[in-house]
């Protein structure tokens, strides 16, 4: 790839005269050597998997294995519709929708890895709950994923994506940078403005710890993806509103990178801390234990 | 750069719930199946780390017998896969691991089949990324990202150049390139990760070099669905 900085990326844009998803599609096609129509395609593909995801997540049920999460997608769903919410409408369909793929993930349904399982849900969420509302069609939506992963490469080689290396921050974290970043060119902000949302909403995730109760990825995780839709939806309108990220993109990815190193392993992914190891959280995994032994 | 490309950010399809436990574990299955040419008909699991604590949660062991069955990451088969692998009579057990190990999320997968045996270890390092770093006790490196050959063949003179050679008139760019042998003048394993896959052509050509014993492909197609099933392995 030409750019392994935000800013490089949005000053290769700029100067190409392109949005941040098309240079992406040309630069992966370059990379892979494969016709870039091949490559829109694949990613297109994956969007429809990402709406297949949505609506079972709706739609089905989807109680884990474990037994511990599922439907509440659901319940935040009828919740909407019945009810003057606190979002409100669009806010609280991302919401919905996140926690839907989500879901959808920990009952070991089909998903797409945006860029980790954990993270599913909050692009799809953002992505198709903006879809709906402001009637793009899929191939905008497909661009707007190869802007996602532009923002995720530069945050993935540079820091990490990862709950087990830097924490939910660098899993839920990254995703919401990515969803946040593209929702913003999307809606018509400049390169420079979806930098700009990636770093306001890194920054809100910084510290965030991974603590998955029993070592799965339900709680806190599924919930963690629908407040992280919202998160970017937040930071997509500052940016558009002209609000910068003072501390420049780049350097709070690299603030990701030290706060993750520093991050104790209990608080990544070992369930060996936070909500894994408090009273009921040890209780759960007691619980998973038994039910095993049976 | 540890990631290489968009669809390491976006991608895999997959089965949930977790790209490490599952995507990187079913991956890691499908390799080793590939190498082995046939639905193995033993299988011994061994897991280490992350992997060995909780595997069962996640479906680590599902991922790995639905990769055995040369299932995809995104095959909607993998959470029935155990059930599915001793229907169809493969022995397949697991259990936890002792003594050190490379990797966080480390399996190593002693299989049998009609003929042969493989051993192999790997490691998934998140996002449904995979290395492979042993195989029959040879230190490799490969990621499955990429069309991979593996040529068997005696530690000899002028192998490589050939290999190589090869290569160049079929065109075929190699991407990266790892050899490892036993001892001097011993069995030794070279591993090329390729741009594209090979023609069967250009395989023959292979395995007709001197001092080569065998060559065995590995191919994690996971691109669109129309190239699905093209230039499989074995």
């Amino acid at each position: 790839m030409n750019f392994q900085t935000l800013n490089q990326l949005a000053d290769l844009a700029q100067e190409r005269a392109v949005s941040i998803g098309a240079l992406m599609l040309e630069e992966q096609s370059a990379e892979s050597g494969r016709p870039s129509e091949r490559e829109f395609a694949k990613m297109k593909e994956y969007y429809g998997v990402m709406k297949e995801a949505v609506r079972r997540g709706m739609e089905t049920d989807t109680t884990s294995r474990s037994g511990l999460t599922g439907l509440d997608a659901q319940r935040v769903g009828a919740y909407n519709a019945g009810n003057e919410s606190c979002l409100g409408g669009p806010a609280g369909q991302a919401l919905a929708y996140a926690l839907a793929v989500s879901e959808v993930n920990a009952s070991m349904g089909r998903i797409i890895a945006t860029p980790t399982a954990g993270s599913c849900g909050i692009i799809p969420g953002v992505f198709l709950s903006c879809q709906e509302r402001f009637g793009w069609d899929d191939d905008v939506m497909t661009y707007g994923l190869f802007a996602a992963g532009a923002i995720g490469y530069v945050i993935a080689n540079n820091s990490f994506v990862s709950g087990a290396e830097g924490g939910c921050q660098a899993e839920v974290g990254s995703a919401i940078g990515m969803a946040a970043g593209a929702l913003t060119e999307l809606r018509g902000g400049t390169p420079a403005q979806a930098v700009h949302a990636v770093g306001l909403a890194l920054k809100n995730s910084l510290g965030l710890i991974c603590d998955p109760v029993g070592g799965l990825v339900e709680i806190p995780c599924i919930v963690r993806n629908g407040f992280g839709a919202v998160t970017a939806l937040a930071a997509a309108d500052m940016a558009l509103a002209g609000v910068r990220s003072v501390i420049p993109s780049d350097e709070v990815i690299k603030v990701m990178l030290e706060v993750g190193a520093a991050m104790p392993e209990k608080h990544r992914e070992t369930a060996g801390g936070g909500l894994a190891q408090t009273p009921t959280g040890r209780k759960i995994m007691e619980d998973l234990r038994q039910q095993r032994r049976q | 750069m540890r990631f290489k490309d968009v669809f390491s950010i976006i991608g895999p399809a997959m089965v949930g719930p977790s790209s490490s436990h599952t995507a990187g574990a079913a991956r890691i299955g499908r390799a080793a199946r590939q190498l082995l040419g046939e639905m193995p008909l033993k299988a011994e699991v061994i897991f280490y780390g992350s992997f060995a604590a909780t595997y069962q949660g996640h479906g680590t062991d599902r991922a790995i017998a639905g990769g055995l069955l040369d299932f995809p990451t995104d095959d909607l088969r993998l959470p029935d896969s155990i059930e599915i692998a001793e229907r169809e009579g493969m022995d397949i057990s697991f259990r936890q691991g002792a003594g050190l190990f490379p990797h966080p999320n480390t399996v190593r997968l002693c299989l049998s089949g009609s003929g042969q045996g493989l051993t192999l270890t790997g490691i998934s390092i998140g996002g449904g990324n995979i290395e492979i770093i042993e195989i029959d006790e040879f230190s490799v490196k490969l990621s499955g990202m990429y069309p991979t050959v593996l040529i068997h063949h005696r530690d000899y003179l002028g192998v490589l150049a050939s290999v190589t050679d090869t290569m160049r008139r079929g065109r075929v760019n190699i991407g990266h390139m790892s050899l490892d042998r036993k001892h001097r003048s011993g069995a030794a394993l070279t591993v090329l990760e390729l741009d594209e896959m090979l023609a069967p052509e250009l395989l023959r050509e292979l395995e007709a070099l001197p001092a080569v014993q065998s060559v065995k492909l590995i191919h994690l197609d996971e691109s669109p669905k129309e190239e699905k099933g093209k230039g499989k392995t074995s």
